[in-house]
């Protein structure tokens, strides 16, 4: 009995320590040509996926072209590892009026 | 804006069922069924097509195949009793530049029945790849290879101007200083007689620059024609017919073969309409112009699938 327990409690402490070592993903939703949230705070490191819910397609263009996503028709989705902190800016280039944030800590 | 309330604009909206014919006379614009129209061949004139956002590429529940119905506009052009001189495509050849879709716009618009077809790009044509592949394909024979055109047919003086390729700030539709600059030492050894249109993918007025549908410096764009006595300016992007007249200066935006778009501002947001396919075909259709010389009267006709 003595083994089985030792197990037990390694198992216990490996789950309680996942959430502090993995980053969550984030996620942004494109509805209605609006990014939302238009301000995404994440840790470094973190994966980002956007999803479009419009029937129009929309793109995630970086503002500085660090990055960016084709053209997203409905229901696509579109994801982005940020492993540096900063604030990246970033809009639609079809509709460049939807603009939006990921702010990376 | 001012100056345009001064003169006491006249905005139309024609939505849907019949199509309407337009009739500018001496800048006075008067309306009726197109079905009376239809059947007047245009005496000593010309026709034209302007044909608008095909969108070939999208799928979605605003339209199943865009493919099918850019075909079914097609068979109506065909169709109808006056050969058209040219097609004027206003852009939005390609629902995202989606790939193979230049290759199925232009392998369809080979059926059309006339000698050519113009091409101004919209936004989804260029945005990938900065206009790349749509240059390669319809650059040849534009100012510098960059898309922006003139010509003359019959008399009149036909000018396509590119909009989209400086799309950013608030999503507004921008020409540029270079294209500017052409466009002025193009009208400028025309006569005042000379009718001129002007055809672009973005609207050249401030129909609802909210959602991006405006041209910011259309307004210098228009201050080199407005000295001319007829100047009918053709648009697409909105997916819906609006027109204004300004003056001796008649706008007019064409329907998409596509899907339609809300009204300005009666949506939270532009974009394709989920609305049953009866509907839809009275949303979408192709735009006829016809000249006739001597009149100082371009007539535009709307007509849908429905």
């Amino acid at each position: 009995m003595r083994p089985l327990g030792i197990a037990f409690v390694a198992t216990v402490a490996l789950v309680l320590a996942a959430p502090a070592l993995a980053v969550a993903p984030a996620r942004v939703d494109i509805k209605d040509f609006r990014y939302g949230p238009t301000e995404l705070t994440v840790p470094v490191g973190a994966q980002v996926t956007w999803t479009n819910h419009d029937e129009e397609t929309h793109t995630i263009t970086s503002a500085t072209g660090t990055f960016g996503s084709a053209g997203l028709s409905h229901d696509e989705t579109f994801t982005q590892t940020f492993t540096r902190p900063g604030r990246y800016a970033y809009f639609c280039a079809l509709h460049p009026q939807m603009k939006a944030t990921v702010v990376v800590r | 804006m001012d100056r345009m309330d001064r003169r006491g604009f006249l905005q139309c909206a024609a939505w849907t069922g019949a199509a309407v014919a337009w009739t500018m006379v001496g800048g006075v614009p008067s309306s009726r069924l197109a079905a009376a129209e239809a059947a007047d061949a245009p005496a000593g004139g010309f026709s034209f097509v302007q044909i608008s956002d095909t969108h070939v590429g999208f799928k979605g529940q605003a339209n199943a195949d865009a493919t099918v119905t850019l075909q079914q506009v097609i068979d109506r052009v065909n169709a109808a009793p006056t050969r058209p001189a040219f097609v004027l495509h206003t852009g939005d050849q390609t629902h995202g530049q989606k790939a193979g879709a230049f290759d199925t716009v232009a392998e369809l618009l080979k059926g059309v029945r006339t000698e050519r077809t113009f091409y101004v790009p919209g936004e989804h044509d260029v945005f990938l790849d900065g206009g790349k592949e749509y240059f390669e394909r319809y650059g040849k024979g534009t100012v510098g290879g960059r898309g922006w055109q003139s010509f003359d047919y019959q008399g009149t003086h036909f000018i396509g101007l590119v909009n989209v390729l400086k799309y950013k700030g608030e999503g507004m539709g921008a020409l540029g200083d270079e294209q500017l600059d052409w466009l002025g030492r193009d009208v400028a050894a025309l006569g005042t007689s000379t009718p001129i249109v002007v055809f672009s993918h973005v609207p050249l007025w401030a129909v609802y620059p909210q959602w991006g549908w405006t041209t910011e410096d259309a307004e210098r764009a228009l201050g080199h024609v407005r000295r001319f006595g007829s100047v009918t300016v053709l648009n697409g992007h909105i997916h819906q017919v609006l027109q204004k007249v300004e003056g001796t200066v008649t706008f007019h935006t064409a329907m998409s073969t596509a899907f339609p778009q809300p009204a300005p501002g009666s949506a939270p947001a532009p974009g394709p309409m989920k609305i049953p396919e009866t509907e839809a075909r009275r949303m979408i259709g192709v735009t006829d112009v016809r000249y006739v010389p001597g009149r100082g009267t371009l007539a535009i006709v709307d007509s849908t699938l429905g």
